[in-house]
């Protein structure tokens, strides 16, 4: 067992938790516990190195804290049910009353539980997803957004993650459950913030998505803390019959970012779209993993990823699409394009299609470019300054995604914060009202 | 003096394709300049503007009495110098607004100007469209992304009513234009003709000159002019083709 495997299970010990979600933790624990540890011949880990992870010296529980991304937080303007965890810790004081369906795991009645013991762990196979076993193995708080049959949550859900600067480094484990019963809608939000000071943390997060027939799921993912945070996550979707679920993925990078999609087609007529952005800089990397299981006939999936590189960042997208030998008429797009800024950037790219059925129509492609010298001529023609076009042509190839995401609050929060990390010179493009 | 070129010579990617142009442009003066496919027209608005990889490598070019070809492209534009391009470049993702805002947002703040508010932009721009009879929606979508070939000429005039430049190069803004498009075209130039600004209107067609009239013509062939003379050259060269000059190309 590696050291940071060891440390892991004495957290888990350390850890207080509702006793019915013990069997999960064990199970988890066991998993782990008896994982081999991933090297960079491990083909699922190959461009990422877990070291950082290795080189915690201590490593413990977080406390809840005053933290300024908290009036960060509050500039993403949008009516929503609010759940704010900080450092891993519940903070009530800062979150939403909840409406009935929303609950904490430890404050779930005899039907919740039964509701969670029943698909928590369910939905992720953590004989695949290392990390989804630790994350059973440390199941204790999270959240369970339950709709029932036919019914919509009035306002979105919006979970707020947000890590502070602890004199040791501190670990936090998110977990999010939600069940959509047939018919039944909800719009999430998933935000992961820090503040700007040197964190050296690591936050384990594990989002399962169950959705019934017919059912659909507007879900966001955003992460934008600070590069000194660890973050490994994962969204595992299983989708019933005519479910759909539109996904939207933002993140900056750090010294060790995974995330991964896992969505399971299990119903005819299911369909998903994802649209990702990840834009690592400085010596950052970022990793990530889609896995589209296109099980039954009928599905339609269309993701969409891009990426910009920067300075010494690394990126890393492997989209895998793999359809069963039953899964006639299938639909399946995949897009990855990317920008590299520097000489020294990279991107390793990887569409990884695997057909087994003959009667299904499938497309994907991935490209690396750099910023367009037509382009830049054009924009310079105008009197637009070098710095200015570089900020508007980078600003530009991502925006394309934003222009798409539904929820016009998350956009406009969205919008500013980018064009920063594209430079200084980026005042003209910021202030533009797009009606 | 406006634009005086002196003797240029200008090579693309190795080859030489200025050889000792000429040219000298008053403020207020509209100069035609005509010639056939590879006589280095373009190459010349490219050159003037500073598109990257044409190279200036003889001669010598002042603006407004300043070294042009010591500026950099955007410092040009700034200056006041325009070039309404032969083909408009895609830019999907940054919306034609936000483009022509920093446009303007430049050249004002070169000339020590406030940077305009959204609100008084927004307006000034949508007037514009109207002048070229471009729909207002075309300032959300990307910068001519998707747009047909007239609408891409038109969008170039309407940068060029925005930036009020004082020099304009029109690189053959007419080619692929309808009549009515062409008509749109012209009046916005037209308009734009003030006794001060000054323009060098690159052309294949002579049709174009019906609309806009010059006060001079020249024919460039093999890098330099080879013939000048007033509007009236231009029907000429429209009844006999460019063959009759080629005994004039060294």
């Amino acid at each position: 067992m590696s050291d940071f495997q060891q440390t892991a299970l004495q957290l888990a010990e350390q850890q207080q938790s509702p006793e019915w979600l013990n069997s999960l933790r064990e199970q988890g624990a066991s998993t782990w516990a008896k994982a081999s540890w991933p090297t960079r011949k491990t083909e699922n880990w190959k461009y990422l190195s877990l070291a950082p992870l290795q080189q915690y010296q201590q490593l413990g529980w977080g406390a809840a804290a005053d933290s300024h991304a908290l009036d960060e937080v509050e500039q993403l303007q949008l009516d929503a049910t609010r759940l704010v965890f900080i450092n891993g810790r519940f903070s009530s004081e800062h979150s939403s009353a909840l409406p009935a369906g929303v609950v904490r795991f430890g404050e779930a009645d005899d039907e919740q539980r039964t509701l969670i013991s029943q698909h928590l762990g369910r939905v992720v196979d953590s004989e695949r997803h290392l990390f989804a076993a630790l994350s059973n193995a440390w199941a204790a708080d999270g959240v369970l957004v339950h709709v029932p049959r036919g019914q919509r949550l009035e306002k979105p859900i919006y979970v707020v993650n947000i890590s502070t600067p602890q004199r040791t480094p501190v670990a936090a484990s998110q977990r999010l459950l939600v069940v959509l019963e047939d018919n039944a809608e909800v719009e999430l939000i998933e935000h992961y913030a820090s503040d700007v000071h040197a964190q050296n943390g690591f936050v384990n997060s594990l989002t399962e998505v169950v959705v019934g027939n017919n059912a659909q799921v507007q879900h966001y993912r955003i992460n934008l803390e600070q590069e000194d945070l660890l973050h490994v996550g994962g969204v595992h979707v299983n989708l019933q019959r005519d479910a759909r679920f539109h996904g939207f993925t933002l993140a900056q990078g750090s010294r060790l970012k995974r995330i991964d999609y896992q969505v399971n087609m299990l119903g005819e007529g299911a369909h998903l779209d994802l649209n990702g952005i990840y834009l690592p800089r400085n010596r950052q990397v970022i990793d990530y993993h889609t896995n589209v299981e296109h099980c039954v006939p009928h599905c339609t999936s269309n993701e969409v990823f891009r990426g910009i590189i920067g300075d010494s960042a690394k990126a890393v997208f492997n989209g895998r699409i793999h359809i069963h030998p039953q899964a006639q008429k299938t639909l399946a797009e995949l897009s990855n394009k990317n920008l590299l800024t520097s000489r020294t950037a990279e991107i390793n790219t990887k569409p990884e299609l695997e057909i087994y059925a003959d009667d299904v129509r499938c497309a994907h492609g991935a490209t690396i470019s750099q910023l367009d010298e037509t382009s830049m001529y054009y924009l310079q023609s105008r009197g637009v300054s070098k710095a200015d076009a570089i900020t508007m042509l980078s600003f530009g190839f991502i925006n394309e995604l934003l222009n798409q995401v539904p929820e016009q609050a998350v956009q406009d929060y969205l919008r500013p914060r980018l064009v920063s990390l594209f430079g200084q010179a980026s005042e003209t493009v910021g202030q533009i009202g797009y009606e | 003096m406006m634009l005086n070129i002196k003797d240029l010579y200008a090579k693309v990617e190795e080859k030489d394709i200025l050889k000792g142009l000429s040219i000298e442009v008053k403020p207020g003066e509209v100069h035609a300049i005509m010639g056939p496919n590879g006589s280095g027209k373009s190459t010349m608005g490219n050159v003037l503007s500073g598109r990257p990889g044409y190279e200036a490598t003889a001669g010598s070019v002042t603006f407004k009495g300043q070294d042009l070809l010591e500026m950099e492209t955007e410092e040009r534009a700034r200056e006041g110098l325009f070039l309404a391009f032969q083909y408009p470049v895609e830019i999907p993702g940054v919306s034609n607004m936000e483009f022509l805002k920093a446009a303007v947002d430049a050249k004002r703040k070169h000339q020590g100007l406030e940077e305009m508010s959204s609100v008084d932009f927004l307006k000034l721009a949508r007037e514009t469209c109207k002048r070229v009879n471009l729909d207002a929606s075309f300032l959300k979508r990307g910068v001519n992304e998707g747009f047909s070939g007239g609408e891409k000429k038109r969008n170039e005039i309407m940068q060029m009513m925005l930036l009020e430049p004082e020099l304009c190069i029109l690189d053959e803004t007419d080619s692929g234009l309808d009549i009515d498009a062409l008509q749109v075209v012209a009046d916005g130039v037209n308009a734009m003709r003030d006794g001060k600004r000054s323009f060098l209107v690159v052309t294949h067609y002579q049709r174009l000159l019906d609309y806009i009239v010059p006060d001079y013509v020249h024919v460039l062939a093999g890098g330099r002019i080879v013939k000048s003379g007033d509007k009236s050259l231009a029907l000429e060269l429209e009844a006999k083709g460019y063959g009759w000059l080629e005994s004039e190309v060294v």
